[in-house]
């Protein structure tokens, strides 16, 4: 268990923060220092928005070590309104009324714990947008 | 061979080797609890040697994924280098995940073509049994990026059930089209003394089976086991001082792409596939209508649909149908994965990609189950990450 390694990750996995290439204006999530699209190498910091839609998904039953507190869970690729995906978990849902396109939003939650005294490491997971009353 | 496409034209040079294989071997894929992971290694890679009639060699690659997470061991070229009584000779492993053994084999073709080896004997090992639980889950999420897929507790499973899902939505798939991939190489294994699961399964099984993670249950997933494959390789001059039925590689390419699945343009194709398809088919000067079988990296039963739509046999969308029609059987238009694939021969996933040789080298030689002049193996690091593409053929 390394503190360092999930502190240094905080501001990225908590406010879902990316980069954004200066010259070719590029999005990226995650954050890069080397542009995917031109290689550029002047890239600034982009905040995103946090809404999108499910692009796929699935339902995990058999998670991992260190996951399995909140099996089965689902998670998915989420296509943000900006273009970019990301993989995330969908937390708040029923899992057997989840579809490709769903409109989701980014929330906080615990992703998983070093064990029953260890550090809990929290992160962005998406959750449907109910439609207002 | 003509000049690896790239770097070697720019060094300037103008013809490489050709590379023959001369010998291969195997251990039985399984649970093999009374072998640790260098018996195994040992095993097969002297196999190897003594099917070439070699009692040295003067390079060993090791294609491994994951030693020091499954059993606490790294330095591998020195531990089956020593425990094989090989000496002080040239010894690595080299690792891209699942695609280990595709890339361990594509270095033995570099080190011998390049004229700096004679004789080189690639090892893919894994042994996967020796950590309990979700352990095996874990290290398998490695693959992936761990720090934007696996740390929101997304499984290997997971990220080609996605996959699945997303193919099947853009295409319109069944997924019982989908399921005739694993029906196919569970048959194919019946005949196979080294395969894991020696039995049929009907397509009923398959989809009704427990889902792992949606929409891919459990019969769509290969095993987690143990198993060593070895290739002898040397010059195609060299050859025939060692064996009757020398097979030329005639391409052999890998390719990566991004490491995130989140970061492809299409997450139903991969690149990585049609690219070191495309560098593979241009090497050998073949087209895939001159492939007699194909070795596809069925992990999942989805990988094997898009597979066989990367590597050229049909166009995307059409893969399922194809699998489905029993174009895939041993007898079909193009027979896949016909020793049992990484569903049924096994996946000891550093091992695989040098299975997949074996067995296409054995139908190549006359003395497998198929009658072929030319064949390809795909092997598939993570999801679509890192992917080899060879292909073989007689010597004629
Ligand atoms: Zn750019």
């Amino acid at each position: 268990m390394s503190v360092p390694r999930h502190w240094r990750e905080s501001k990225r996995r908590y406010r879902l923060l990316g980069t954004k290439c200066k010259s070719c204006k590029k999005l990226h999530y995650p954050p890069r220092t080397v542009c995917s699209s031109c290689k550029s190498r002047d890239l600034e910091e982009y905040q995103f928005k946090g809404k999108g839609n499910i692009y796929s998904y699935t339902i995990i039953r058999n998670p991992p070590e260190g996951y399995t507190f909140c099996r089965p869970y689902a998670a998915a690729l989420v296509e943000l309104e900006e273009g970019e995906i990301v993989t995330a978990q969908i937390t708040d849902c029923d899992l057997d009324h989840l579809e490709i396109g769903m409109p989701v939003e980014v929330v906080i939650r615990k992703l998983f714990a070093y064990g029953e005294s260890g550090i809990i490491v929290y992160g962005y997971k998406f959750r449907p947008i109910l439609p207002r009353k | 061979m003509p000049c690896m496409p790239g770097i070697g034209k720019k060094s300037g040079c103008d013809e490489m080797n050709d590379v023959a294989i001369v010998g291969i071997g195997c251990t039985p894929v399984g649970e093999p609890w009374n072998k640790s992971l260098r018996e195994i290694a040992v095993e097969s890679t002297w196999a190897a040697m003594n099917d070439a009639g070699v009692n040295e060699v003067d390079g060993l690659v090791v294609g491994n994924m994951s030693s020091g997470n499954f059993v606490d061991q790294e330095s591998l070229g020195s531990l089956i280098a020593d425990y094989a009584g090989l000496g002080n000779i040239t010894a690595f492993k080299v690792e891209g995940a699942c695609g280990s053994g595709g890339v361990a084999f594509r270095t033995g073709v570099m080190a011998v073509a390049s004229g700096m080896h004679d004789v080189v004997c690639v090892t893919g090992v894994e042994k996967m049994t020796d950590v309990v639980g979700d352990s095996a889950t874990k290290i398998l999420a490695n693959a992936s990026d761990r720090e934007y897929e696996a740390v929101h507790g997304v499984t290997f499973v997971g990220l080609n059930a996605m996959v699945m899902r997303r193919y099947m939505h853009d295409y319109n798939a069944r997924r019982e089209d989908i399921c005739s991939i694993p029906v196919n190489s569970h048959k194919n294994a019946v005949h196979n003394k080294n395969a894991m699961f020696r039995r049929e399964i009907s397509l009923d099984s398959v989809i009704n089976s427990p889902m792992v993670a949606d929409p891919l249950s459990l019969m769509e997933c290969a095993p987690i086991c143990d198993g060593a494959a070895s290739i002898i390789l040397t010059t195609r001059e060299r050859a025939k001082e060692f064996t009757d039925t020398p097979i030329i590689v005639k391409g052999s390419a890998v390719k990566v792409d991004t490491i995130g699945v989140h970061d492809r343009k299409n997450v139903t194709s991969m690149t990585a596939t049609v690219e070191a398809a495309k560098e593979a088919y241009n090497m050998a000067k073949l087209t895939p209508k001159d492939m007699d079988t194909a070795e596809l990296h069925d992990a999942f039963s989805i990988m094997g649909v898009i597979g066989l739509e990367d590597l050229g046999f049909v166009r995307h969308g059409k893969g399922a149908h194809f699998a489905a029609e029993g174009q895939i059987g041993i007898g079909g238009k193009l027979p896949c994965c016909t020793y049992g694939g990484l569903k049924a021969r096994g996946h000891p996933v550093g091992a695989t990609g040098v299975y997949q040789i074996l067995e296409l080298t054995k139908n190549l030689r006359g003395e497998g189950v198929v009658d072929a002049q030319n064949g390809i193996a795909q092997n598939i690091g993570g999801t679509g990450s890192t992917v080899s593409v060879t292909i073989l053929g007689r010597d004629i």
